[in-house]
């Protein structure tokens, strides 16, 4: 068994944090979001909309909140009902229980959302082609010129894969260091993310969306994804992100106390 | 052959003190850690099982801190009292995991074995949500025995078990203490420790209020004055019989009847009967007054 990742820790992981019904429920926003892109490509085949729903809504939406929902309690759930005490008190190291939670959450966001992203971004720019060097569709036997990038898909699939990876990091450790991951969580992203990211400079190079923005920019080229970051920065403060997220989660996690009697 | 040693050990949560001074040796065998609930028991525990740093004094299992040191697992086997186990497995795969984790090279050899010393192998396929709460104790007595450990803690082990379980549960701690094993359980019950170990360990209010060989203990617990509530259809001529009684030290009259302060507990309780009935006064209540597990132990520590 490697050192880092544990396949005793994964397969109880897999089953704890991801059982039948949370799955199903996991899926609800990943398939909104590809109905809404099946509806919008009927009704609005060139509009510029496929770089603002599936960026907007995927990478702030539908990316941070699944993530925060896999993240939070591949560990958490273990944390909250005392469960993680049968895992602990073995001789596993910490850090491989972290590391091995960290990828199975990575895996799950990946296939919650990077792969509806695809999806969802296949089905928006299908039928586009290139013409006199314009992005074109048919519309009613008419050529008409569309917004987006023949890359949009790929872009929005390589973005929520690096996000998935960066934001399972953060919302791990958030699992570790208290008890109220979902709701610190949700601050994070509701008011870091979404609210001051929009109005202050500064909260925009701390902030894990503009890095999954800033790398799915990189391959897609839309100027509707509204991405800030450069790919180099994007990746260099994501890649620090993880690897602090998970050293504190694993020194925290070697530190777990369990409170005495009531006194 | 390991022990168990904590030297001054202390805990604290901000400015509650929950251990307070505590040193104490445990060796091979069955050892009961005794204290009303709040005591400092569980806290003691989680210490020894290395889920809780020590806030000042040492303490070591086999010479090796058990804090920060998930080495130590390799000999400790720990039962936490919450009843907190992945519902989802069966028994079988929650002890084998707990085997795999242990890097066993045998899993399914040890599996079965520590499933066997608990009596669970009929019901070992089953989920543990199926499980009544005295089978999830004795499936995680499994897991925490899956690896062969020189040192068992167990936090309330007998909680839920039924009379039956509890027997068992019991034989099994002896046999494992006769290994040679060092077993240490905590329990707010006098009789779960009677029948169990030799030895005791009595914490009351974070302090070691008594230790060594529970029969001493017991002797001094059972020979402690008691005070009982009387009502009678005479208190007065009750109470100057009363205290005419080598059994009885002392009698108060008050507004709610008699209290008497028995020095022989048996034999007070015999004669008060036979003395009423004699001077033909009418017992209408009779009522131990300090019969709380917590009145026996503040007994101990003024003792």
């Amino acid at each position: 068994m490697s050192r880092v990742f544990n396949r005793t820790v994964a397969s109880i992981t897999l089953r704890a944090a991801l059982g039948r019904r949370r799955a199903l429920l996991l899926a609800v926003p990943p398939a909104i979001l590809v109905l809404v892109t099946l509806a919008l490509r009927a009704s609005h085949p060139a509009a510029p909309w496929p770089g603002r729903i599936l960026g907007d809504f995927g990478f702030t939406v539908v990316l941070p909140l699944t993530a925060l929902v896999i993240g939070s309690s591949v560990l958490g759930a273990e944390i909250d009902d005392g469960s993680i005490v049968h895992l602990l008190a073995t001789p596993v190291r910490r850090s491989a229980v972290i590391v091995t939670k960290f990828v199975i959450g990575t895996a799950a966001t990946m296939l919650f959302v990077a792969v509806p992203e695809l999806i969802a971004g296949i089905i928006a720019t299908s039928g586009d082609r290139l013409q006199g060097g314009q992005l074109v569709t048919t519309v009613g036997g008419q050529i008409v010129q569309v917004g987006g990038n023949r890359n949009l898909a790929l872009g929005l699939f390589v973005g929520a894969l690096v996000g998935a990876v960066f934001y399972n990091a953060l919302f791990i450790m958030i699992s570790v260091v208290t008890t109220r991951a979902l709701a610190v969580g949700l601050l994070y992203v509701l008011i870091w993310e979404g609210l001051l990211g929009n109005f202050v400079g500064g909260a925009r190079e701390l902030s894990i969306g503009q890095y999954s923005l800033g790398v799915a920019n990189s391959i897609a080229h839309d100027p509707a994804l509204n991405a800030t970051l450069s790919l180099t920065t994007a990746l260099v403060m994501g890649s620090i992100v993880t690897v602090a997220a998970l050293a504190v989660a694993s020194r925290r996690l070697s530190l777990f106390s369990l409170r005495g009697d009531a006194v | 052959m390991t022990t168990i040693e904590l030297a001054d050990v202390s805990r604290w949560y901000g400015n509650v003190v929950a251990v307070n001074d505590v040193t104490m040796t445990i060796g091979p065998g069955v050892t009961g850690l005794l204290g009303p609930n709040g005591a400092g028991k569980s806290t003691i525990i989680h210490m020894i099982s290395g889920f809780l740093e020590p806030s000042r004094g040492k303490l070591t299992i086999g010479g090796v801190p058990s804090w920060d040191n998930p080495d130590i697992y390799r000999t400790l086997g720990l039962v936490p009292e919450r009843d907190s186990v992945y519902a989802f497995v069966t028994g079988a795969d929650f002890v084998r995991a707990t085997a795999r984790l242990q890097q066993l090279t045998d899993v399914d050899g040890a599996a079965r074995r520590a499933i066997d010393m608990v009596e669970m192998a009929e019901a070992a396929d089953r989920r543990i949500s199926t499980y009544s709460k005295g089978m999830r104790q004795r499936i995680k007595v499994a897991a925490a025995l899956v690896h062969d450990p020189e040192v068992l803690l167990l936090d309330e082990p007998f909680n839920g078990m039924d009379p039956r379980q509890r027997l068992h549960m019991m034989d099994l701690l002896d046999k494992l203490g006769a290994e040679g094993r060092t077993i240490l359980f905590s329990s707010h019950i006098l009789e779960e420790v009677e029948r169990l170990s030799g030895t005791i360990q009595v914490i009351v209010a974070g302090r070691l209020a008594a230790s060594g060989d529970f029969r001493a203990i017991r002797r001094l617990m059972t020979s402690r004055p008691h005070v009982f509530t009387v009502r009678s259809s005479d208190d007065r001529l009750l109470g100057a019989t009363l205290i005419g009684r080598a059994a009885v030290s002392g009698v108060e009259v008050t507004a709610k009847g008699l209290q008497v302060r028995a020095s022989d507990y048996g034999a007070f309780c015999r004669e008060i009967a036979a003395l009423a009935r004699d001077h033909d006064v009418r017992l209408l209540e009779l009522l131990p007054a300090d019969e709380s597990l917590e009145s026996v132990f503040a007994y101990l520590v003024a003792s």
